[in-house]
């Protein structure tokens, strides 16, 4: 029983789809950290996630990659109960979202939000525990030793007092991450995560994810280098729209996949690696999809 | 003197200068809330749709009763904001252009029913005008209870939800991926300014609340590192203009009241833009200068060890008119901040000569440093 019709289903081997998962569409894969059926958004009538369906194992660090006005935003936000869904079911660890909103940590983009805003880098990260302090409940000591701890992680607790809006874009991004960490989340989704900063700041970044997962965390990061994705991550979701190929890494990363994900702009694609153990490449591909918009 | 120690003891004067404390203090609390969200000019409209809403309540009411105008415009500033929302949702308009349209169609209703109210000659319609521009005189002590009800209320919301206000300000979007039911919490916001509105009516007028929720706000931001910070100076500041305007008002009577608090809260905007640290525009004025300074200061020690060194000799001395010609105004200032640090010294001026200047040792040591870092 094929789930995904669609004329961009990838025709070689994605991972356990036909396989296992078919059959039993109506069961909620308790063993997947995220299973999504037949999941459809749109903003007004241009739909921008179209019948998806998608696999996360526990214990991956995922990627999830395609061009711009691919969806990869919405598919996160709709996992977070942030966008109105049209249609599908989404399960995280086997039970309804939202129903496990406290079991999933969110980075957002780092442009979202105003860094004007009159506050402490500490206090940024205290908000990742608001969920669990529930309605009215003020953060105490506690709350600001774990916030404390989580800075120190990301290596900013010298910056713990500082205004927001005195940091960089890397300081931000880490402080953001920071405040996922006090999440204490099982399910760790990250919107770019890379984007903006310097090298420096994406190696310890990377190195905090491999960590989490190291500690059994699922993480699901958009990102937008196809260049490091290889390097970075073990399981990869190429999506535009629909979902173009999944599974681990060494599948799915192929010339032919990110061909049929980025569509017109090969161009893009023509220094890259056609499959895994080809990398050093001279010239990297870097923010395929920043150049659309 | 005596005047001004009757004006405080005075009855009336009492009454305004207590509800101008209690309208700045809550406009500047939930003016803090709306001027982060930037919406400000949700205010404009608020305070603008109350004046139908006023007349109605007049009109069922039958009298001035505070409380039936209140809830009057309460009413009215509920549905305006409901219709900018759906004309924002529903139509082509963007967010401006609904409120702009929202605003201006309340308050032709409004001018349209006062205009009727008055030339029916109705009893007791007499000052209703005064809620157009705000008459601080008309305050009497029932009002006051009413005035500080409504505003225990608001920072009692305050207080009790200040971290979702915080979080829902900051970043919605991390407060919904959190569970929370965001758009509830911004319409609790958004109705707290309605009830800002409500209590300014009587002092400000509806035609000017929009500067009471901004002004104070605004201001405050420029000094403040942490909201609890920005909300308790914007209350102060909002108490302050408050009473000002009110006092000067009561000084001469027949001017509205609304126009003097405007004022002087613009007054003390205009004073955090100027000399706030940090974000005022005079210390970030000075901090240029500075910087400046800074720069010149290194550039003058490296050109003097290498005009020097063109001479062949580290400690030769170079005329300041030739730094005066690269430097213009900095070379002085510059040259004086050097010799304070004792790494430059002038020779006595010489027959047909400028003031000379050479490095000392210690200045030579200074100028190698700075061109082996600016060589690195």
């Amino acid at each position: 029983m094929e789930t995904q019709p669609g004329p961009r289903q990838p025709a070689h081997g994605p991972w356990g789809r036909g396989g296992g998962a078919a059959g039993n569409g109506h069961t909620h894969e308790p063993s997947l950290a995220l299973h999504i059926e037949d999941l459809t958004v749109s903003y007004g009538y241009r739909p921008v996630l179209w019948d998806i369906d998608l696999d996360i194992p526990p214990g991956v660090l995922g990627a999830v990659v395609g061009p711009n006005g691919a969806g990869k935003s919405t598919l996160i936000k709709a996992v977070l109960g942030m966008v109105p869904i049209a249609a599908g079911h989404i399960y995280v660890f086997g039970r309804p979202h939202r129903e496990q909103l406290h079991r999933i940590g969110y980075v957002p983009q780092r442009t979202s939000v105003d860094w004007d805003f009159p506050t402490t880098a500490l206090d940024v990260v205290t908000m990742g525990l608001y969920g669990q302090l529930g309605w009215i409940r003020r953060p105490g000591r506690r709350e600001r030793q774990k916030a404390w701890e989580a800075l120190e992680q990301v290596g900013m607790e010298g910056y713990a007092d500082r205004q927001i809006s005195q940091l960089s874009g890397g300081q931000q991004q880490r402080v953001f991450l920071a405040r996922a960490l006090v999440q204490d989340a099982d399910l760790y989704l990250m919107d770019e995560p890379m984007a903006g900063v310097d090298a420096t700041t994406e190696r310890h970044i990377i190195e905090l994810l491999k960590d989490l997962r190291t500690r059994g965390k699922t993480v699901l990061v958009v990102h937008h280098d196809l260049q490091t994705v290889p390097q970075y991550f073990d399981w990869l979701v190429l999506l535009n729209v629909r979902i173009v190929a999944q599974g681990p890494m060494d599948q799915v990363y192929t010339l032919e996949n990110l061909r049929r994900t980025y569509g017109g702009q090969i161009s893009l694609l023509q220094d890259l690696p056609g499959g895994p153990g080809q990398a050093g490449q001279d010239r990297p591909a870097q923010q395929a999809d920043a150049r659309e918009e | 003197m005596a005047g001004l120690w009757e004006l405080f003891t005075d009855f009336t004067v009492r009454n305004a200068v207590m509800g101008a404390v209690l309208l700045g203090i809550l406009s500047g609390v939930l003016g803090t809330f709306a001027v982060l969200r930037e919406q400000s000019l949700l205010g404009d409209a608020l305070s603008h749709a109350a004046l139908p809403g006023i007349c109605i309540g007049f009109l069922i009411a039958g009298g001035r009763q505070l409380l039936p105008l209140m809830l009057g415009a309460l009413a009215a500033g509920a549905v305006a904001a409901l219709l900018v929302l759906l004309l924002t949702q529903h139509s082509r308009l963007k967010p401006d252009a609904s409120v702009g349209a929202v605003l201006s169609t309340f308050f032709a209703v409004g001018t349209v029913l006062l205009t009727y109210i008055q030339n029916r000659q109705l009893p007791g319609q007499a000052g209703l005008d005064s809620f157009l521009f705000g008459q601080a005189a008309a305050i009497l002590p029932s009002d006051l209870w009413v005035m500080a009800a409504v505003t225990a209320v608001g920072l009692g919301l305050v207080a009790l939800f200040w971290k979702e206000f915080k979080l829902v300000t900051f970043d919605p979007g991390f407060a919904r991926s959190l569970g929370w039911r965001v758009p509830v919490l911004e319409a609790l916001l958004t109705s707290m300014i309605a009830l800002a509105v409500v209590v300014g009516l009587q002092m400000v007028g509806v035609v000017l609340m929009v500067a009471m929720i901004i002004a104070p706000a605004a201001a405050a931001r420029q000094w403040a590192r942490r909201l609890e910070t920005m909300v308790a100076l914007a209350a102060v500041f909002g108490a302050i203009s408050g009473t000002a305007g009110t006092l000067v008002s009561l000084l001469r009577p027949g001017l509205a009241t609304g126009p003097l608090i405007v004022l002087a809260a613009t007054g003390v905007v205009l004073v955090s833009l100027l000399a706030a640290p940090q974000r005022g525009l005079l210390w970030q004025r000075v901090q240029q200068r500075r910087t400046r300074a800074a720069i010149a200061r290194g550039q003058v020690l490296v050109d003097l060890l290498q005009l020097a060194r063109a001479h062949g000799d580290e400690g030769f001395a170079t005329e300041q008119g030739m730094l005066d010609a690269v430097y213009g105004a900095d070379a002085h200032p510059a040259l004086r901040q050097l010799e304070r640090e004792g790494l430059v010294k002038p020779l006595p001026p010489q027959h047909g000569k400028g003031t000379q200047w050479h490095l000392t040792p210690k200045g030579q040591a200074e100028a190698r440093r700075l061109l082996d870092e600016g060589e690195e």
